[in-house]
């Protein structure tokens, strides 16, 4: 009786289940790529906004302090946005003719909101507490990167758990010290001793689910 | 006190499981006890029937063609991305409003005329949350369910929403217009046809208002009606003194309480502050040894009965007759304990021996003579100006309401009344039955109505005008002591078209468009009690949430002692020995309102609809309830189903009315008696209580408020589903209610824990885990819980906690994290009753987070069970797995996602659950973790008592106490060191971190036993003759 298969059915059946396995080992690891990339993310998304503020200019031009605008960062969850009272406070008398400033103005003017769009959007079930943060020696640079190089707000970081939980499991990675934490520009010096600085602020970052789920 | 064993026969299953150190066996309902069939199924079961399995007629295999399908699609839905959000700032931003953080703002909720203080929770504006405003006499910090569940009312989307003139919409200048020009009809005649009905009211400002409408129209008269109201006790005032006073108690200086079916912990303005103060003349905490006596004689077992050492039950008709009969002993008369004997001498020389130090308490549901006789013992006992003070009643005008009511429907009735003003009540249903309201108000020209709902009074009325809800109107109202409290709005109204009952009685003035603030501002300002710079006391007051030194001075007014002489002649007047026997064969009818939805005005509220009755465990429904023994008499029965509980409808006939109710089998109600709730029925109440329940006030009539005789129950043939939740989530009576006496206790301090065998610590197979820095835990005293309910709702209220509705609760599927199971003991005519809150308990080796195979229960480093909701996908092991049956499971999607109103409500702070998503306790975690935010931002560490959960903070007896149990000064790790403390089943080695502290009770060894032994099957023939239905208390046999 002659052979159904031709012999070279073996390589081929060989090749086929073994490729299979890297098809799916591939097609995994594609998958987790995918889910890390900037475009599911959303790390570095430039987002436009109505009114094309620039941090780079208000923070690394003028010098001015994150609280003056985000005033609750300090005693609360949220960092507060800055009422358009803010921005007024010093767009009356500069650039008070602006065409770039109108949705300011107009705002002021019919007692509208702004309506900015979320560069760093958590999901809804996830919950952060900015105040429990830059109390404790974490910088805003830290999650935001250096504002004041940025013309337009973008997204710095991942913002996926695993990113979380990096700074969570070792804190002296990025502890810096109190006095720096509004500080975009701050770099660890060469005596910098993040170990040392944790200790000091008694930085115990729960990993426990609830500390941002519930 | 304790049940002999041999007395309860056919139970030895039972017996043997239920066998406990101290001879009490405690169940939760008569099948359980009689361990039917039923029941076992049932028990034997995580869910009932077709809770857990789909049998749905369309068939197996359709269902999985759609889902195949479905779930295909729903691959794609995982595929999208997070929606953009915006960020909407201010524009210019309010002073003291930090965004993340709430704020709290003191005002007042009114309840039947009365204020309960509160702080209510204000998130970036919107109101989210009621606490109780500890400053505040009345509530002290605590609130009541009703007061937990009011911000459901205030984003009710069924609320009214425009004014309506014949049901079209117009707007107030119209409503203006119509009235101004009624009122120039009136001018003429002095306002004669003018009748303006209210509630109870209390408030200084709108009873100002009224009188300066009564000065212009002197003819008009001023009416009120209060279903609820304090009929008996303000007509018993008059008897007694001759003029309407309020009294009130200091229970924490009486070492012995007497009620007369007097439910101080469920009715009455001044509920809360007497469940704490009478709370703490119970607690044993701190090394205490002793402790007050509470002895409660009641015809409806209420929470006082629960909490009572000695109960005995009495139809209504028969407390007039204890209550003289124990004045008549007192007194000295010998002859006087024939009736009562056994239990009266007994009584009578514990009340004489803590003369000046023991309060007896007449209850709404009694007549005023009972009222006067407890006036009178409490001045015969040297007990006014101790325990009991008379006082200037808080109401602004306290009259007799019935007889109002009365008077102004024979006015109807004869045409007098040509325009009619009604403000909040709604007496087109709560009228009494023989006064014939609705059909009367068809005579008046021109009727007005201002209501929350388009409800069944609105229906009736030409006009009708939204009121704006108490979080959003201006006003002012007295607390059960004078004290007074402005109310502040929260929020502006929904609904722009919304007036508050003073902007109303504004339209009769020459400001007929004058806001509510207006009307209270002006007012307080022309009386000066807020001191000479007004507004700074203006200012005060409103922080403060109280008027300072407005409260009533007790005794000013009433001399205590000799005022009270006239009750003797008024009580002699009726004959003074027992009333008659009602006629034969005849039995008595009892009204109470709803013990969730009042007297029908929360009945469009879900949280409350499906709040379990604290002693009966229904939701959804009232019903008709009788004693085991005339529910045998009467063929009813009970039958457990698959959804639900199925009962006989009974048709109730009285006075030539009839109404058809479902019986309900209530242990420790008096034989031959039926009380009904009212409240349910309701036609116009909203999508939520609509066509819930039967209406009872058809039977209600204005000569008998609260009880009646000559009431025929029939069976009717017809069957009917009641959901009840009282055996849901059964531990299958294991040991999990500890009680002992008081002697008991003092001879083993630790009799609760004894009768765990608790393994060692090292006894497991998982690693020990050393909690550093905070262990959180709480302690629930038993002893001091009443099962108000107010934890329940206030858990509902801070956690998003969905209604889930009749049928899903018929099937166990109610969704409340925190339940209170009653527990009875003894026999099933004279019940002891315990209540018990359970919720997760935050087990040290939890059951449920080995089963779970993603991971989505796990422990936290400070001991929470954490319940991560996005990881859950729906095995339900963790439910199957817990032996406290403590979490919940979202079936369907319960939460409502689409209403706008409702999503204002939402706690921001805790996530709402969608479909398939296991939930429950989480001790409040986003309390924690926002007192440690808070710490942190002022620099410092948590401190006992920065973190109060919200069934903490909602309690009025305090019987809850949450903090840190590392921390050895905290007040939870002190209680968790008492010698009564002990964990439910921890003997499974779950290491609960909630613990219980046994309750304690303290018989009078004096007293006859409860004839607790009393063998169901025996009920079934009725008890002796009325009124010597306790003749034999001391049952034959018994030592």
């Amino acid at each position: 009786m002659s052979q159904i298969f031709h012999h070279s059915t073996n390589t081929v059946s060989r090749v086929s289940i073994f490729g299979a396995l890297f098809v799916i080992a591939a097609a995994l690891w594609l998958t987790l790529q995918f889910s890390r990339s900037p475009y599911a993310t959303g790390e570095g998304l430039v987002r436009s906004q109505p009114v094309p503020f620039s941090h780079q200019h208000h923070v690394g031009g003028m010098g001015i302090d994150c609280r003056y605008c985000h005033t609750s960062v300090e005693i609360s969850a949220s960092a507060g946005m800055p009422p358009t009272k803010t921005c007024m406070n010093c767009h009356s008398q500069i650039w008070a003719t602006s065409a770039m400033l109108e949705p300011v103005r107009e705002s002021f003017r019919t007692d509208k909101s702004i309506e900015w769009n979320r560069v760093h959007d958590l999901p809804d079930f996830a919950y952060f507490a900015h105040a429990s943060h830059v109390n404790r020696g974490i910088g805003c640079s830290t999650c935001h990167g250096r504002v004041d190089r940025m013309p337009l707000m973008a997204q710095a970081a991942s913002l996926q758990m695993e990113w979380c939980l990096d700074c969570h499991r070792n804190p002296a990675k990025y502890v810096r010290p109190q006095d720096q934490v509004f500080n975009a520009a701050w770099e660890p010096g060469p005596d910098h001793d993040g170990g040392r600085l944790a200790r000091e602020y008694d930085l115990k970052p729960s990993t426990a689910c609830s500390t941002c789920h519930r | 006190m304790s049940a002999p064993r041999d007395e309860m026969p056919d139970l030895s299953g039972l017996t043997r499981r239920m066998d406990s150190q101290d001879g009490r066996r405690f169940w939760q309902s008569l099948d359980e006890i009689q361990e039917t069939p039923e029941f076992l199924a049932f028990l034997h079961r995580e869910f009932p029937e077709n809770a857990s399995q789909f049998e749905d007629p369309a068939g197996r295999r359709q269902f999985l063609k759609i889902m195949g399908a479905s779930m295909a699609l729903a691959g794609l839905t995982g595929c999208t991305r997070q929606p953009e959000e915006k960020i909407v700032p201010f524009v210019r931003a309010p002073e003291d409003m930090i965004p993340g953080r709430p704020m709290f703002f003191a005002t007042a909720l009114v309840e039947g005329g009365y204020a309960n203080g509160v702080l209510v929770e204000s998130h970036m504006g919107r109101p989210t949350k009621i606490e109780g405003n500890p400053e505040h006499p009345g509530s002290l910090g605590a609130t009541d369910a009703r007061a937990q569940a009011d911000i459901l009312n205030l984003y009710d989307p069924d609320r009214s929403r425009t004014l309506t003139y014949l049901g079209d919409i117009r707007v107030w200048d119209d409503f203006v217009a119509g009235l101004r020009s009624a009122l120039d009809a009136q001018r003429g005649a002095g306002g004669a046809g003018l009748r303006i009905l209210t509630e109870t009211i209390t408030s200084p400002t709108l009873a100002a208002q009224m009188d300066s409408i009564l000065k212009e129209f002197p003819a008009a008269k001023w009416h009120q009606w209060d279903p609820d109201g304090a009929h008996s006790a303000r007509a018993g005032a008059v008897l007694a003194f001759g003029r309407p006073t309020d009294t009130r108690y200091d229970f924490t200086r009486a070492n012995v309480v007497l009620t007369l079916d007097a439910d101080f912990a469920s009715a009455g303005p001044g509920r809360l502050r007497y469940i704490r103060d009478h709370a703490s003349t119970r607690k044993l905490d701190g090394g205490r040894t002793s402790m007050s006596r509470l002895y409660s004689v009641e015809s409806m077992p209420g929470l006082m009965g629960s909490q009572a050492d000695h109960r005995l039950r009495l139809k209504p008709s028969d407390v007039e007759g204890f209550a003289r009969a124990l004045d008549a002993a007192l007194g000295g008369d010998a002859s006087a304990g024939k009736t009562w004997g056994a239990w009266l001498d007994p009584l009578a020389a514990d009340l004489r021996a803590n003369a000046g130090a023991s309060i007896v308490m007449p209850g709404e549901y009694q007549t005023p003579a009972v009222h006067a006789l407890a006036h009178a013992i409490n001045a015969r006992l040297g007990n006014v100006g101790k325990t009991v003070f008379h006082g200037t009643s808080a109401e602004a005008r306290p009259i007799d309401q019935i007889a109002s009511m009365r008077d102004l429907a024979y006015d109807m009735e004869r045409g007098a009344v040509r325009l009619l003003v009604i403000l909040g009540a709604n007496p087109a249903f709560t009228a009494p039955a023989d006064l014939d309201f609705a059909r009367k108000m068809d005579r008046v020209p021109l009727r007005v109505h201002l209501g929350l709902y388009d409800d069944e009074t609105a229906e009736l009325c030409h006009w009708h005008v939204p009121q704006a809800h108490a979080l959003e109107s201006w006003g002012d109202a007295r607390a059960y002591d004078g004290t007074v409290t402005i109310q502040q709005p929260l929020i502006a109204p929904l609904y722009p078209g919304c007036k508050s009952p003073h902007e109303l009685l504004a339209a009769f003035s020459a400001r007929p468009s004058v806001k509510g603030y207006d009307v209270v501002r002006d007012f307080w300002r022309a009386g000066g009690a807020l001191g000479a710079d007004f507004e700074l006391g203006w200012r005060r007051a409103l922080h403060d949430g109280v008027v300072p030194g407005s409260a009533l001075v007790p005794g000013a007014v009433v001399p205590s002692g000799s005022a009270v002489a006239p009750v003797s002649p008024a009580a002699s007047a009726v004959p003074g020995t027992p009333p008659p026997p009602p006629p034969s064969g005849g039995m008595e009818i009892a009204f109470r309102p709803d013990p969730s939805i009042g007297d029908g005005r929360f009945a469009n509220n879900g949280w409350l609809q499906e709040l379990p009755k604290p002693l009966t465990k229904l939701t959804w429904d009232n019903a008709a309830h009788m004693s085991p023994g005339t529910a045998k008499r009467l063929g009813v029965t009970l039958e457990r189903t698959a959804r639900g509980i199925q009962t006989d409808i009974v048709e109730l006939q009285y006075r030539g009315r009839s109404v058809h109710a479902p019986a309900w089998i209530m242990p420790g109600h008096p034989d031959d008696t039926v009380t009904v709730h009212f409240g349910y029925g309701r036609r116009r109440a909203g999508r939520v209580g609509n066509n819930t329940g039967f209406d009872a006030y058809p039977l209600r009539t204005s000569d008998a408020l609260w009880s009646g005789t000559g009431l025929e129950v029939a069976k009717t043939g017809e069957r009917y589903t009641l959901a009840c939740t009282q055996d849901h989530w059964s531990m299958e009576s294991r040991d999990v209610v500890r009680a002992a006496t008081l002697a008991e206790y003092q001879a083993t301090p630790d009799y609760a824990r004894k009768r765990s065998h608790e393994p060692p610590r090292e006894m497991t197979m998982y690693p020990n885990y050393r909690y550093e820095g905070h262990a959180w835990g709480m302690s629930i005293d038993l002893n001091a819980c009443v099962g108000c309910n107010a934890c329940v709702v206030a858990c509902q209220a801070e956690n998003n906690i969905p209604v889930v509705g009749k049928q899903q609760v018929a099937m166990s599927r109610e969704m409340h994290w925190l339940r209170i199971d009653r527990y009875y003991a003894g026999g099933a005519n004279d019940p002891e009753t315990y209540h018990q809150p359970m919720m997760c308990v935050h087990c040290e080796n939890a059951p449920c987070e080995v089963v779970c195979p993603v991971a989505a229960t796990v422990h936290s480093d400070e001991g929470l069970n954490d319940m991560v909701y996005n990881r859950c996908v729906g095995t339900r092991y963790c439910s199957n797995n817990c032996p406290y049956k403590v979490r919940r499971f979202n079936f369907f999607l319960y939460a409502d996602f689409e209403t706008t109103s409702l999503k204002l409500m939402r706690n921001p702070d805790v996530t709402v659950r969608s479909r398939g998503v296991m939930e429950k306790c989480t001790y409040c975690v986003q309390r924690i973790n926002q007192a440690k935010m808070e710490a942190t931002a002022a620099g410092r560490g948590l401190r006992d008592g920065d973190i109060t959960t919200a069934c903490q903070a909602a309690c009025p007896a305090q019987a809850i106490v949450f903090g840190d149990i590392n921390d050895k000064n905290s007040r939870v790790a002190k209680l968790k060191a008492e010698p009564r403390a002990y964990g439910v089943l921890s003997d499974l080695n779950t290491r609960p971190r909630t613990t219980y502290l046994g309750a304690v009770r303290n018989p009078n060894p004096r007293m006859p036993p409860i004839p607790a032994g009393e063998p169901i099957d025996e009920t079934a023939a009725p008890q002796s003759a009325p009124g010597s239905a306790h003749d034999e208390a001391p049952a034959p046999g018994h030592p």
